[in-house]
């Protein structure tokens, strides 16, 4: 399968301090890949690079066959999304917050409409269209940020713990709607994850980060079943110490 | 207090007289700070917007100047203004501005535009960091971002506006400095206070004073109903 994202030798450091360095990653075109680790491995600063958030010290990243070089041209930035642990709403209606990144694109209105609609349906706030988004609870701001990341249908999603302190029907429907993305949008997907249960349902592939090094990539299974460090076994397992 | 009470109820009737000169007065009170407040938000909110959302040399010191401007006293403004349009040594006294309302709403710009920009900086500055990068990474490019934090911080720009419109209703020094205080052209609320303050004529100057609350109250409550309610801080 082909790669959307090849990193090589990716350093990001801050103050003279190394938070990563990924000697080789390849990330599949279409796939769901997960990132664990502990705090402070340097998962959610690998998104915002690969994000264009941030910039890294040094390194190269070829996105969808194309070198990233200094700061990502708006073209390339605008065939991903991020969504961010916390839940972030702008202050304006429901149906803004999700028409929001179609409105950057410059869609027709109708389509705009109908997009809405839809995902507003499909996450269960189609009533809630007229109110403020910064009115609508918790669980529901975060369904709402996950529909606009995806309805404009991006290459890639970057996803930083977006079911942290959510309760258990809120994790099925954000869930649901990575799987749709997936699956409907062939959205590559890149989900950051501290629950072990959900990195073994989501994700096809896993990366174990420590220290902002990769100690073990592969397919989910493998990792949970043969993982083949010590140190997978003991994170996955709750038994890692740091 | 009955001193303040019989001011309360002569303010009452100046305003039921419908003196022509007193509305004469308040009209261009009005005016004046209606038109330098529109003034100064256009240049005022643009320059906040650029200071507080971009990072370059200098902007520590440009911030820094800004503030020292918010704090201004008027009659340095009004001192200012008066050598700028005089017709002796003032580079604009070709012009023959001078003791004119548009003297006055000069003074009054360089008066409220730093106010403007000042908190238009720090109403941008308060924006959350993570709602700048969940626009940037849904594919919004400065000119959105910008827009989008504007939006953002509508409400704080809101009492920005408010507060340069306060403080130009109550200024007195800077116009009466440039305006002169002339009868019928360039009177305005706060330099008719001083003028009766002057005279001896102290519950007519409380009256003024009593009236000139009353019309920032007014227009407050306007601004307040026009924001569906809000009040000043509340989102």
């Amino acid at each position: 399968m082909k790669e959307i994202f090849s990193i090589r030798m990716l350093i990001k450091e801050y103050n003279g301090r190394r938070v990563l360095d990924i000697k080789e990653l390849d990330i599949e075109e279409g796939g769901i890949t997960g990132i664990i680790g502990p705090s402070g491995a340097g998962k959610s600063t690998l998104l915002y690079i690969l994000n264009g958030l941030e910039k890294a010290t040094s390194g190269e990243i070829i996105f969808d066959g194309k070198k990233l070089t200094g700061e990502p041209d708006i073209e390339v930035r605008r065939q991903m999304s991020m969504v961010f642990q916390k839940p972030t709403v702008f202050n304006m209606s429901v149906y803004d917050n999700m028409a929001y990144s179609l409105k950057l694109r410059g869609l027709p209105k109708n389509e705009i409409k109908g997009r809405v609609l839809e995902l507003s349906k499909f996450i269960g706030i189609e009533n809630k269209l007229r109110q403020k988004a910064v009115t609508l609870s918790g669980g529901e701001a975060q369904r709402l940020a996950l529909a606009r990341a995806i309805i404009h249908k991006p290459k890639v999603l970057l996803l930083d713990e977006p079911t942290a302190n959510l309760d258990p029907a809120n994790v099925a429907m954000i869930e649901k709607l990575i799987l749709h993305a997936n699956e409907e949008y062939k959205t590559t997907i890149i989900v950051i994850t501290h629950n072990m249960f959900q990195a073994k349902r989501i994700p096809e592939r896993l990366v174990f980060l420590l220290n902002g090094s990769i100690v073990e990539s592969g397919e989910t299974k493998e990792m949970f079943t043969k993982p083949k460090d010590n140190r997978t076994l003991d994170f996955i397992e709750g038994r890692m110490i740091y | 207090m009955e001193y303040f009470v019989e001011a309360f109820n002569k303010a009452i009737s100046l305003m039921l007289s419908f003196d022509p000169e007193l509305y004469g007065i308040i009209f261009l009170s009005l005016k004046i700070s209606v038109i330098a407040t529109i003034i100064s938000t256009i240049i005022g909110l643009p320059l906040g917007a650029m200071i507080g959302l971009n990072r370059f040399w200098g902007r520590t010191a440009l911030i820094n100047i800004t503030n020292t401007f918010m704090g201004m006293p008027p009659v340095v403004v009004g001192l200012v203004v008066y050598i700028l349009l005089s017709n002796q040594m003032g580079i604009l006294g070709s012009l023959r501005l001078l003791f004119t309302p548009i003297a006055m709403i000069i003074a009054q710009v360089m008066l409220a535009a730093p106010i403007v920009s000042g908190l238009t900086i720090v109403a941008v500055q308060g924006i959350d960091p993570l709602l700048k990068k969940t626009a940037v990474s849904l594919g919004a490019n400065s000119f959105q971002l910008a827009l989008l934090i504007i939006k953002e911080a509508r409400y704080a720009i809101g009492a920005a506006v408010i507060t340069a419109f306060g403080r130009l209703t109550a200024e007195v020094g800077a116009v009466m400095m440039v305006g002169g205080n002339i009868r019928f052209q360039t009177r305005v609320m706060t330099t008719s206070i001083a003028l009766h303050k002057g005279m001896g004529e102290f519950q007519m100057a409380l009256a003024l004073g009593i009236i000139l609350l009353l019309i920032s109250l007014l227009i407050n409550s306007i601004l307040d109903m026009l924001r569906g309610g809000r009040g000043m801080g509340d989102r």
